[in-house]
């Protein structure tokens, strides 16, 4: 192929004609990708949910109040990333550091909840083998519990490329894309909060 | 250590197999040696395997095609065959556990690893340079689309020397599909095979969504598209959309089998009818994803071969639209007798017979570009009007099954399965054969010989119909589909028809190896000096053939719709700037490849119930994955003397076919 190489890519700060426009694009029709995925386990929860087998419906397991925490603890850290994306833009490292890892806590707790739920549930004899509802609660909110998982592993490795290279445009493009991400993650949150949550409790 | 993986696994009693396997391995053993012998695997390495230049990806995915549709054929072979000796009682040479195999394979194959790489490889090479762009969004991103696309073709082929694989039919319904009536490795096959690739068909969606909405030349707004690029549009959109309802009823079925959960099981309160529903709802559109991009290909074929340019542009348009938006509410078809009230089957049956309107409206278009045309009849003219004749038909029996009425007396018939080869074969694959002949030249640099072309088509044309309407005739007789064999004296004839059929289509696909060879050694003489050896319409025929590989050294400025039709109008064709500025180009990568290969090893480790396997292989994935974000080393510029240089050549060749002509 090419015979002339000239390799530019140390001459101006990341200079890879960062895309960024483009990458954020992508990455927004991905979370619709993501969106059907959600839509299409909600649309299994909603024709499994009645079906208990003899077993606990959710009126009979969920506890709102605990819920509620756990709904607070992932809508703060939405609040609090945006701290960190306003921080970000103005190239401010401290303080952009010191919002993502309050909105890694605040995420780590929301998880740590739903570890202690599942536990719980599955202790007492209601596990996603005693019955379709329970299957279908399982799979919608553990699937939600597995990408929030995911977007703190990727929380951590954008920390460490925050401390390592600073704010550049390709950094601020990713933590632009995992921003979109969280907001998204907390949308499904409020959805499974009052689908499941709510309407089950009834 | 290896799970439920034993040597028992191979089935080295089974002669049929270990035939195969022994031939897959000569061939495999004998590639090996010509590419050492030629010292080519650098070569393989660097320009194809780690290449992230779309129209290479292209070439490649095309090439997974062809293997794949071998593969496919080979299986239709053995089915036919069997029928035809199978019947008065006899019992035919495959077992029904293997011809179940079989048949589930034929269909996972032809539809996931033969027509959709066969469509993404032809997207590839043209849609980036129909739209005048450097190359598509992300090249990493579409190089691991690729690689993953090869695991999921991988697994599906390694079942037949390691395990076996489903035999559920390609669809894989609960609770058949469930662990307690397939408690082999099958199904397990079968879910990482469709898993791994279908990821990789969602990324190629974003990709290509992207690349059109973001990267079109100056001047050119969503309604001077080429047809091609706006049908590939809408089968983008279709794929984004439903691919991921696919990976979710995957995913609930893998939950069923490894961890007893019950969505899909008869006890419990699971409800397998969910999943034919998800199943279909990615299904449906999936026909669609197919055919779209065929109807694009022959829009391009017809309205460049007659000399003129296409009617009814913006209907074509629209109309691909409407079937996109309509392909989405239509799902419910495939099972009527499932049993939903009368009005839900209504619905369902209008709203699938609307699909034929838009679809007539095509049709209709392309016999009013050709009237008063001067029609070339060039080998992907004759698969056009072979599909506009034989897609018509199927489309015809496809309203016939919309009827829930007639459906109850023909679902699960020889009538279904006759249809839906009308329509994919007719309509897909001979869009994608026609595409192949027309922008052959523009992968390759030469142009395919056409008398071992038109011979091809006509084995293909005959042999469908000797295969395939004998099928209509058996459905009304009362013949199912998946039988291993009859007892029916009334079928006898109808099954040797079509047995006849599918060797005539071998015969075709044989013309076809052998165009390949015959146009390989006449390059010389075929050569395409100018790169528009059709005068084409669209951009990519203002490049050379094969395309330089940054395609365009300045960005076209687009006017008009068919743009290089218009430039050459004009007299603004060819012309060559004043200087040339540097270009910016992506670096090939091997990271593509290795996810790709770990994730085989990973998909491979699940099926067998491998652990460590399945956790060496993602960590070492996604460690791949975070050297390929913090490698800064990704790109380099093509420097403005070489691009002259490769100008020039090009504007020499085009002098040259000038004079020539």
């Amino acid at each position: 192929m090419a015979t002339t190489v000239l390799n530019q890519s140390h001459a101006h700060d990341n200079g890879h004609h960062d895309s960024g426009g483009n990458t954020l694009f992508g990455f927004w029709i991905y979370l619709m990708t993501d969106c059907l995925l959600f839509a299409s386990a909600f649309a299994t929860y909603a024709v499994l949910f009645m079906n208990t087998a003899g077993g606990p419906s959710g009126h009979d397991i969920f506890e709102l109040d605990y819920v509620l925490v756990e709904t607070f603890a992932l809508l703060f850290s939405s609040i609090t990333y945006g701290f960190a994306m306003i921080a970000a833009q103005r190239q401010n490292r401290p303080a952009t550091q010191l919002w993502l890892a309050l909105t890694f806590v605040l995420g780590a707790i929301f998880i740590g909840m739903e570890v202690n739920e599942f536990q719980h549930l599955i202790a007492e004899g209601f596990g996603p083998q005693r019955s379709a509802f329970l299957t279908a609660f399982f799979s919608l909110v553990g699937m939600h519990g597995l990408h929030v998982t995911a977007g703190l592993i990727w929380m951590l490795v954008l920390m460490v490329e925050v401390s390592k290279r600073g704010l550049g445009a390709r950094t601020r493009t990713r933590l632009g894309c995992l921003s979109l991400f969280w907001h998204f993650l907390d949308i499904v949150w409020i959805c499974v909060f009052t689908f499941v949550y709510l309407m089950g409790s009834l | 250590m290896f799970g439920k993986l034993t040597l028992d696994a191979v089935p080295y009693h089974e002669p049929i197999i270990v035939g195969t396997l022994a031939v897959v391995g000569v061939l495999g053993l004998l590639l090996a040696v010509v590419l050492t012998k030629y010292q080519k695997w650098g070569y393989l390495w660097r320009e194809w395997i780690t290449s992230v230049d779309h129209k290479r990806l292209g070439v490649m995915y095309i090439i997974l095609a062809m293997v794949m549709l071998i593969r496919g054929f080979a299986d239709a072979i053995m089915m036919r065959t069997q029928l035809a000796v199978a019947t008065g009682g006899a019992e035919g040479y495959l077992p029904p556990e293997h011809y179940d195999q079989i048949f589930t394979a034929h269909g996972v194959i032809m539809i996931i690893f033969m027509a959709m790489p066969f469509m993404i490889g032809l997207m590839n090479i043209v849609l980036p340079l129909q739209i005048g762009a450097r190359d598509v969004a992300f090249p990493f991103l579409n190089n691991l689309s690729f690689w993953l696309a090869v695991s999921g073709a991988l697994l599906v082929n390694i079942s037949l020397g390691v395990g076996e694989f489903a035999k559920t039919g390609w669809v894989a319904y609960p609770p058949l599909s469930g662990i307690t009536y397939s408690p082999g490795v099958g199904v397990d096959y079968y879910i990482w095979a469709l898993q791994i690739s279908g990821i990789g068909t969602t990324l190629t969606g974003v990709n290509f969504l992207v690349t059109v909405l973001k990267m079109r030349a100056p001047g050119m707004s969503l309604m001077k598209m080429p047809v091609f690029t706006w049908t590939c549009t809408w089968a983008n959109i279709l794929i984004v959309a439903s691919f991921p309802i696919l990976t979710g009823a995957l995913a609930m079925l893998t939950l069923d089998r490894y961890l007893g959960f019950h969505f899909f099981t008869n006890d419990l309160g699971g409800n397998s009818m969910m999943y034919i529903n998800l199943f279909w709802a990615w299904g449906h559109p999936e026909v669609y994803i197919l055919v779209l991009p065929a109807f694009g290909i022959f829009s391009e074929v017809i309205s460049t071969f007659t000399g003129k340019r296409l009617f009814g542009y913006t209907s074509m348009v629209v109309a691909s639209g409407a079937i996109s938006v309509l392909g989405f509410i239509v799902w419910l078809h495939h099972f009527f007798t499932m049993g939903s009230s009368a009005n839900v089957n209504a619905f369902f049956g209008v709203t699938t017979m609307i699909i034929a309107v838009p679809t007539g409206v095509k049709l209709f278009n392309w016999l009013f570009t050709m009237y008063r045309g001067r029609l070339r009849f060039t080998p992907p003219v004759l698969w056009t009007l072979g599909f506009m004749v034989t897609f018509s038909i199927g489309g015809m029996t496809g309203v016939l099954l919309a009827v829930p009425g007639a459906d109850y007396v023909l679902h699960n018939s020889l009538f279904l399965i006759a249809h839906f080869h009308n329509t994919i074969i007719g309509g897909a694959v001979f869009g994608y054969m026609a595409g192949f002949a027309y922008w052959f030249p523009k992968a390759m640099g030469y142009t395919l010989d056409e008398k071992w072309g038109k011979r091809a088509f006509w084995c293909w044309q005959i042999g469908f119909y000797c295969a395939f309407m004998p099928l209509y005739v058996l459905g009304f007789l009362g013949m199912t589909r998946r039988l291993n064999h009859s007892d029916n004296p009334d079928w006898n004839i109808w099954l040797y028809i079509a047995c006849v059929g599918a060797f005539i289509i071998g015969l075709g696909i044989l013309c076809q190896l052998i165009q390949l060879y015959v146009s390989y050694r006449d390059r010389e003489k075929n050569r395409d000096l100018s790169g528009d050896p059709w005068n084409g319409h669209t951009l990519e025929w203002a490049t050379s053939s094969p395309a330089q590989f940054y395609n365009f050294a300045v960005d076209p400025k687009v006017e008009e719709l068919d743009a290089f039709s218009d430039m050459k109008e004009k007299g603004s064709a060819y012309r060559k700037p004043a200087q040339y500025a540097p270009i910016h180009m992506p670096k090939n990568t091997a990271a593509g490849f290795v996810m790709g290969m770990l994730l085989t090893a990973a998909g491979f480790g699940a099926i067998w119930h491998i652990w460590w396997l399945v956790i060496a292989s993602l960590v070492a994935t996604f460690v791949t994955l975070l050297v390929r974000c913090y490698d800064n080393d990704v790109d380099y510029y093509v420097q403005p003397d070489e691009i002259e240089r490769i100008e020039n050549a090009h504007l020499a060749g085009v002098q040259q076919a000038t004079i020539k002509a």
